[in-house]
Formats: structure tokens, sequence, C-alpha cells
């Protein structure tokens, strides 16, 4: 643990101003599976050292525990180099090893290869060639593929985050690697920024801008820098939420008086009305069948989650514990819904299982907000205060593992999980 | 206290012309009259104001009446505008009834408690809330455009009861200001 955090720590430093999130990981339960990374051959003399990120992602998933490796020399690059029983008697399950050689032209070939310990067998093994600034990403592939076989599950250390900064009275909407690091900055505003949400393609994101001096659904294309107002009639324009194509948002308006749902084209276009009824009617989210939307309404006098079908029609209750359940959010596999819950004033995100009525609170905060499952459906990244400051959270959706995501820089809100990267 | 409050600002209404109390360091922009305002005078008693024939001044930003209250405070998960805050309400109603080129927009805000999205929502049905008041005094509802801020925009960036209690409010703005 102190090694990854170490790790972090200089990680953080090489990288300076641009890491704006550190990961912290505040509890861990069950079994962890032990695996090796020992230090890729060549690595030392490039500008990012591998195995360092790999180690970093494996290990504050809290799935993992880093076997030592310090003394090992010298390293194995090659299967028939490795030291299987050695390996054993330190209780390692998986070891991963690796190297990378420049290449003429200026790459450079990394390559590694993940064995099972016990087995003596290769699990295993992929070579890349890349430019030395495409490290790091690598590295996060070589860990997605560490997990995925592992654990049986997708890696999600290759995908992207965004979020809203406050700084005094500056909002800025980021967009980072799913570790915090490459933060950047993709819009910036004195007004508000809310409600940041990926497209499922991840190149674009919606978000409700106040920069009108009123709420507005905007969608920014990432690549391009370019920004489209999607949603800006009479009242509040806000809670945007993609449909599985992409084709269209989910959206809340407030343009005949009380917040309602409407669907409108990922473009703009006219809103066609989804809900009609005298309460409100908010925080959508498309089931990944593109279906049904789960939303928040205070219809039956207090707010509660419902789903409905795509097509309209009547709403079903899904919550019936308490007096506040809001913002729901849809797991990638459709079968649990994540949102904020009330009880005895404090805030907290939990999950309902969609098949059994079962909610599991997840988290201990008092006023944690905004859940958003990783693509994988493992992770719940959400808001929580920390010393009256917005901070950035995660927890396993077992709610065995909790991680906070240390800022360095104001407030940090309203986190998106984007999808994973097309291949 | 009401009806103080009421014939007080039924009084600056009437007295349009004549002349405001300006209370030491509140900035007056008002201009309408193309004349100066009065040097500050002190600290008058803003219930006796002197009469300055021919020097007007803006009964919305006079600090003295109660049109230059804008804000009406909400109790915790409430849209019900409270007896205390009906005659700044009130008085606003009257003020758009009998200036007919006037409009507003009333912010609605909430304490940053919950969903930051079921709060907008919160804070659009606070500034519904007076709006209605305002069109059953007969404001044309056509004059109002309500909007909400949620919890993004706090009066007091603090985190406990008394700050929540500044943040839970709807603010009235008048088109120009």
């Amino acid at each position: 643990m102190k090694r990854i955090l170490l790790a972090l720590l200089l990680l953080a430093c090489a990288l300076a101003a641009r890491a704006q999130l550190t990961i912290d990981i505040t509890t861990s339960g069950g079994r962890q599976i032990p695996v090796a990374i020992l230090p890729f051959a060549g690595e030392a003399s490039q500008p990012q050292a591998v195995s360092t990120v790999v180690s970093a992602d494996l290990g504050r998933t809290g799935l993992f525990r880093l076997v030592n490796t310090v003394g090992v020399s010298p390293l194995p690059t090659e299967p028939s180099e490795v030291n299987f029983v050695d390996w054993q008697s330190r209780s390692a399950e998986a070891l991963v090893i690796g190297k990378i050689e420049p290449q003429a032209d200026g790459r450079v070939e990394v390559r590694f290869r993940l064995f099972d310990v016990a087995k003596q067998a290769q699990l295993a093994s992929f070579s890349y060639v890349v430019a030395p600034a495409q490290l790091r990403a690598t590295a996060h592939r070589i860990a997605d593929v560490i997990y995925e076989k592992l654990t049986g599950e997708k890696g999600v250390f290759s995908t992207k985050i965004t979020y809203v900064v406050k700084k005094g009275t500056r909002f800025e909407l980021q967009v980072s690697d799913a570790d915090g690091a490459n933060a950047q900055t993709v819009l910036a505003s004195n007004e508000p920024i809310i409600s940041p949400a990926w497209s499922p393609d991840a190149s674009r994101i919606a978000y409700v801008s106040f920069d009108q001096k009123k709420p507005v659904v905007v969608v920014q294309n990432l690549a391009q820098g370019t920004t489209r107002v999607v949603a800006n009639f009479r009242g509040n324009n806000s809670a945007p939420a993609w449909s599985p194509d992409g084709s269209t948002l989910a959206v809340t308006l407030t343009r005949d008086d009380i917040a309602q749902l409407y669907l409108i084209g990922a473009n703009g276009g006219e809103p066609r009305r989804l809900t009609t009824t005298p309460a409100i009617d908010t925080e959508p989210s498309f089931s990944p069948d593109g279906k049904s939307i789960a939303f928040t309404s205070d219809r039956g006098g207090s707010p509660q989650v419902y789903r409905m079908s795509v097509e309209g029609g009547p709403a079903q209750r899904l919550t019936f514990e308490g007096t506040y359940n809001v913002r729901p959010r849809y797991s990638p596999d459709g079968k649990t819904i994540a949102f904020v819950q009330r009880d005895a004033g404090r805030y907290r995100i939990a999950v309902l299982e969609l098949s059994t009525g079962q909610v599991t609170v997840l988290t201990d905060g008092t006023l944690d907000d905004s859940p958003s499952f990783a693509p994988n459906g493992k992770i719940i990244l959400y808001e929580t205060s920390v010393g009256g400051r917005g901070q950035l959270a995660a927890v396993s959706s077992d709610g065995r593992v909790r991680q906070r995501l240390v800022s360095s820089a104001g407030d940090v809100r309203d986190p998106a999980w984007g999808p994973l990267p097309t291949q | 206290m009401k009806k103080v409050l009421i014939s007080l600002a039924l009084a600056s209404l009437l007295a349009a012309c004549g002349s405001q109390e300006v209370k030491k360091d509140v900035p007056v922009a008002d201009r309408t009259t193309g004349t100066q305002q009065p040097a500050p005078t002190g600290t008058t008693s803003t219930t006796t104001p002197t009469q300055q024939p021919g020097i007007a001044g803006n009964p919305l930003k006079d600090p003295a009446n109660i049109l230059s209250k804008r804000s009406v405070y909400f109790d915790f998960d409430s849209n019900a505008v409270k007896d205390e805050f009906r005659p700044v309400v009130q008085a606003h109603s009257k003020y758009m009834v009998d200036k007919k080129d006037s409009n507003i927009r009333i912010e609605g805000n909430c304490d940053e408690r919950g969903s930051r999205e079921y709060n907008l929502a919160l804070g659009q049905r606070r500034a519904e809330a007076v709006k209605k008041t305002m069109t059953v005094l007969g404001v044309a509802e056509s004059r109002i455009e309500t909007v909400s801020f949620g919890e993004e925009k706090p009066a007091n960036a603090g985190h406990d009861e008394a700050a929540w209690a500044q943040n839970r409010r709807a603010d009235i703005k008048y088109a120009g200001e």
C-alpha cells in the first residue's frame, strides 16, 4: 500500500500541474489476488515507467495485493528466465514481466507477459509499438488486459472521467484519465456548469451551462471544441441523459411551468414531452437497452425513483424506503440502479437491485451526490463533501472497496465516468 | 408590522417624486431623473423621509423602501411563501401593477443538500410560488419569468443551518437591472 501511494506521489510530482487528482484507497475488504509486477526492462530510461502505472491501476481497485518485487536481478524478460518456484514461495499467484526497446524510428516497443505462477503457464502476451509519449496510455491497456484475465471483467483503466472544478467564482469542466492524470479543462466559465454526461461514443459531453444566466443544455464536441445549444427554452433546461445509440437526449424542461421530462434530438430540434404530471419529474437515465427511463419524481408527495417506457405511458415507482430517493443511474448491465438516498439528514449513495427490490447503502458521507457507474459496472464514482469542500470518491458496486480522489484544486463535483474506448 | 410596511411602501410610491434618504456606503446607480442624489445625510431614521422636492430616487434601489428587498426565504423542503415575506411580494406586485412597463425575473435557489438536479427543480418551484402570489395580486403572468439556479448560487457559502437558511430563497430581479 505504501508503495502504491509513494508511486502515486512520485507520479503526481512528475506530472506536476497536469495531475489534478490523486487516488487514495480508504478501505478494502475481501480476498485480494496476489500479483507480482516486475519493473519492465529498459523502462528506467523512458519518460514513463510502465510497471509503475500498471501497479497503481491494479492496486487501487482493491482487488489485488502487490507482491514485493524488490531485489530481483537480473529482470526476467522471457518465460525461460522466470523462476516460478521463487515466485510461489513469495505467494504470488500471477506474475507480470516486460521490456521496452527503442525502435529506429524513435518509437518504442513494449512487450509484456502475464503468467499463472502455480501452473507456470502464460495467460497473456502482447506487444505494442508506440511513441514514448503514449507509454502511460499503453500501461493502462496492459492493466486492462491483466485485470480482465485475472477477474473475468473488463478493465476501465483506459477510460476517461469528467467533472466540474469550482475555483473561487470560476467553474471548469475537466476531462482526465480514470486515474486522475492528464486533467484538461475543456470549458471554463464564471457561471455554474452542472450535470456533464458523456455521449456513448465518448466524442461529446452534454452539460448544463448557466452562461445565459439560466440553465441551458449544451453539447460540446471534445475533439473540435465546438459547442451546440441543444435546449434553450423558456425556463430551465437541464439534466441531459444520452440514449444508448447517441441519437437522443432525455432532458428536463420547465417550459410548461413545472419540471417535466422531454426527449430531444442530440443536435436539438423540437422536444417531445414524455411526462405529464403536476409534479417534478427530472434526472432521467436511459436503461442500457434504450427502452426505459429511470427518473426522479415527487408525484407521490416525496421525491422517489420511478421507471417508465421511453414511449411514454404510466410510470412504476421503484423506491419505497424513506422520503428522499433521487438521481437514479442505470448500471451498464441494466440490473441495478444507483441513486442518492437521504437517511436521518445524511445523503448517501445506494444501489437498488431491480430483480429483488433490495436496496444497499454503499457510502457513509453526509452530502454524497451524483453517482456514476464505471463502464464495467464494478465501480461507482460520486461526489462527496470533505470539510465543506466537494471531492470525488469511488466505491466498488459491492461496497467493499472505497477510494477517494484527492484534488489539489478547489471544489470538485458532478463526476461522470466515460465509456470504454472503442477498439 | 405588515401594515406599517405596506403603508410605508405605498407612501414611497405616492411620494415617487419626493426624495429618498440615502444611507452612507450604499451605491446608487439610478440616474433616471438626470439629477444627482443628495449627499448622504447620515443615519436619519428611514421612517421619516425628508421632503426634498425635485429630487427623485429609484424606489427599487432605495434601502429605505421595501421594494429594495428582493428575497423571499423558504423553509427546508418547502416552497410555501411565508407570511413574513408577503409584504415584500405584495409591494413588488403593487409596483408592477402601477408601472406597466416593468418586467421581472424570479430566481429560485436551494441549499446545498440533496441532488443538484432535483434542487434545480425545487428552486423553480419556489420561483413559481412567488410568481403565483404576484399573479393573484394582479401582475400579468407574461411579465414574470421564472428560472432556477438550484444550489449553484448560494448567497452564503457556509455549510450550516444559518447559511442554508439564507440560500433557500427566491430573488426578484427587474429587467434591465
